[in-house]
């Protein structure tokens, strides 16, 4: 009982997602502004970010429904939060697991995004109105090949647990070269995912100021941060439990090359995040869904007759 | 679609992508753009009222601060129509001086403008090279001039500073830099799928509607017309340097880019002809206290397009009208033909394509009839605002103002 406490609330539960999303935030920061030429901000501006936030005045639009603008930015934590319990953080195991996690962990995950969609739809502001119809309107085009991109390593791990498909790609790592197309998938999904430049729209700062939170300000908006921190942690070590899977057994190593395999991810991200300009609605609509998914689509039919053919 | 599923997008007077204050109601449909109103005036200055009771030198400096990015342009205009005025030909190394300066901020003003518009789609990283890349245009600017922005070089009569060898070779080094970063950004421009997805067909003005909104500058040369003071109307020492006018078909974001960054590229060309072929001599004439009689129309082309200068003398040390048409103020009138059509995501951007100058522009107009004139206290005038936002759907909430206050 202690010891499921300890891992749920402490390592690797909600207190270790929590610094690990502060420190990914503050690197990820770091990498896009050397990418800019810059010297980008200190180690703990993430963290000075957020304990600022936490001290400031929250204000309530009248307009908005206090209950509901209260109770969103904790319901994207715990649903982020939760999700990670499922998820391998070092080794091939994670806290809990059962045959069908990973549809919870999907499950989960799109639950950040539906509450940042209410959250904008209860603050009656005209720019948080249309930037939560944007969040709502990109959930649809990046889920459907993320979530084929994330399931179809399954197909040939014959498993639907995170824990089991790890276990299953550390035991055969060559199939992993099979999944290439679904990684690269998986990556500009959860760029997508994240609502990071190229795909940022639905918080595009010089056409609807910051979307969906536009309303929100203080301890609120701080838990929101904290969240889409979480998040950033919560999809990276999903892509590299599912994709990247090298261990050793050697604890110790193998947290190591947890936080190596969860920057690296991070390292791709930022790039993208630097190297490209926000996309229209309408151009990141076509791009996840006239090339994207056609990838995905693809990627499952060729895991299916690799599944028939090696017999697994 | 009908009349109910339209809403209308307050962007400005405040708003993160615009610089500076004015007020764009866009009514959308989805995510499309069926109709905006363009709401300029919210920076009045008084500056050309102020010139009006000073002596020309001290207008000088006022007109240097009309723009704070084309300030040499302004007085550069200024500075020649009194010169015409006064009869003044200035020394042949003093109007290089200025040609030099104007080019360096062209190069500025440009390099501002492609990072703001890499701000405006969303593409932070070209905002940062770019500018980055303008402080070392500045740089040099302050080394020649003493000041990043308002130089204060031009005097009536010539220039008030000497450019040596050492400084003509800094900038010949600073160009060389520079001309590759230029070519980074013109490839990237050219080649960049999603700089090219935000910028094409967005904000389209054909050659047609140029000519009939009377667009000036890169909006109008990248729609193909010609149209460059410095070839129409030599000023300076422009009728002795070879100017290329950059023009471009695309008639669209994307051909004002293109536009901008290959004439920072002839800016250059121009920059080095002129360190190359600078004349010896003095760099200014003595200039009378009072200007005799007359009315005077000066033009020179600021990086935003055509600046036009009217002075009218009487005769004495103190101007009788001065009014200034900085470029953006005809660019508005295309503004809303371009906007309406479009998407949300490209109202910033094709806004910003303009290069705008709001306070530039801004200018008061009282329109007056049958010798009437209404006087509007600072209540009535706050009742009248927040009726007209009323009026177009915008429901400006109650805020309480101070009552007892004096604002004036």
């Amino acid at each position: 009982m202690l010891s499921a406490l300890f891992k749920i609330l402490i390592f690797p539960g909600f207190l270790f997602l929590s610094v690990y999303g502060l420190c990914l935030e503050s690197l990820d920061r770091k990498i896009y502004a050397r990418l800019q030429n810059r010297i980008g901000p200190p180690w703990y501006q993430p963290l000075a970010d957020v304990l600022k936030l936490l001290g400031k005045g929250t204000i309530i639009p009248a307009d908005a429904n206090p209950g509901m603008f209260n109770f969103l930015p904790i319901v994207s934590l715990a649903a982020v939060a939760s999700a990670f319990i499922y998820v391998p953080v070092w080794g091939n195991t994670a806290s809990h697991s059962f045959d069908g996690d990973l549809v919870i962990v999907l499950y989960l995950l799109t639950i950040p995004t539906i509450a940042a969609f209410l959250a904008g739809w209860y603050s009656r502001s005209v720019y948080a109105t249309l930037g939560s119809i944007r969040t709502l309107t990109q959930m649809f085009a990046y889920e459907v090949p993320m979530f084929m991109a994330l399931l179809s390593p399954a197909l040939i791990a014959g498993t639907w647990s995170v824990t089991g498909m790890a276990a299953f790609y550390s035991k055969h790592p060559l199939y992993i070269l099979f999944n290439i197309p679904a990684l690269f998938v998986a990556l500009v999904s959860a760029q997508g995912k994240l609502e990071r430049a190229p795909f940022d729209a639905p918080e595009a700062e010089t056409e609807i100021v910051s979307g969906a939170f536009v309303e929100y300000s203080g301890k609120l908006l701080a838990i929101f941060k904290m969240s889409m921190d979480c998040e950033l942690v919560l999809i990276a070590s999903l892509i590299s439990a599912i994709f990247l899977p090298f261990t050793t057994g050697i604890a110790v190593v193998d947290l190591l090359l947890y936080f190596v395999k969860t920057i690296v991810v991070l390292l791709f991200l930022s790039l993208m995040r630097s190297a490209m300009a926000r996309l229209r609605m309408d151009q990141l609509l076509n791009f996840f869904w006239k090339q994207l998914s056609l990838i995905a689509i693809a990627q499952i039919i060729l895991n299916l007759i690799i599944r028939s053919r090696l017999a697994l | 679609m009908n009349e109910k599923n339209r809403v209308v997008i307050p962007i400005g007077p405040q708003h993160p992508s615009l610089k500076e204050p004015a007020s764009f109601l866009i009514t959308l449909e989805g995510e499309k753009v069926v109709n905006a109103v363009v709401g300029v005036g919210y920076n009045h200055r008084g500056l050309e009222k102020a010139c009006e009771s000073r002596t020309y030198i001290q207008d000088l400096y006022i007109i240097e601060r009309v723009c704070g990015i084309c300030s040499h342009t302004h007085s550069t205009a200024f500075c020649q129509g009194i010169e015409e005025l006064a009869g003044l030909k200035i020394p042949k190394r003093a109007a290089y001086i200025r040609v030099i300066v104007a080019e360096l901020e062209r190069l500025h003003s440009h390099l501002l403008w492609l990072g703001v518009a890499g701000h405006e789609i969303g593409f932070d990283t070209l905002f940062m090279y770019s500018w980055r890349d303008r402080e070392r245009v500045l740089d040099m600017l302050a080394a020649m001039c003493g000041n990043r922005v308002n130089y204060g070089i031009n005097t009536i009569g010539g220039v008030r500073r000497d450019f040596d060898a050492a400084m003509l070779r800094d900038v010949l080094k600073m160009a060389d830099v520079l001309q590759e970063q230029l070519k980074y950004y013109l490839d990237l421009a050219s080649t960049e799928a999603t700089l090219i997805a935000r910028l094409s067909g967005v904000g389209k003005l054909s050659k047609e509607d140029v000519l009939r909104f009377g667009s000036v500058g890169p909006v109008a040369r990248a729609a193909d017309v010609g149209d460059d003071t410095r070839v129409k109307e030599p000023y300076a020492a422009y009728g002795e340097i070879p100017v290329k006018v950059i023009t471009d078909t695309h008639a669209d974001v994307f051909g004002r880019t293109l536009v901008r960054i290959k004439e920072m590229i002839e800016s250059l060309e121009i920059i080095r002809f002129c360190v190359k072929n600078l004349p010896d001599g003095d760099i200014a004439v003595k200039a009378p206290r009072k200007i005799p009689a007359g009315e005077m129309i000066s033009r020179t082309e600021a990086p935003r397009g055509e600046d036009i200068h009217f002075i009218r003398s009487d005769g004495s040390d103190i101007p009788e009208r001065i009014r200034v048409r900085a470029p953006t103020e005809v660019n508005w009138h295309g503004m809303r033909y371009m906007l309406e059509g479009q998407y949300l995501a490209d109202v910033p951007i094709t806004i910003a394509a303009i290069d705008p100058c709001y306070s530039c522009t801004d200018r008061a107009i009282v329109i007056r009839s049958d010798d009437q004139t209404d006087v509007t206290d600072w209540q009535g005038l706050r009742q009248y605002s927040i009726d007209w936002y009323q009026k177009r759907g915008v429901n400006v909430p109650s805020v309480k103002m101070p009552e007892s206050k004096k604002y004036f």
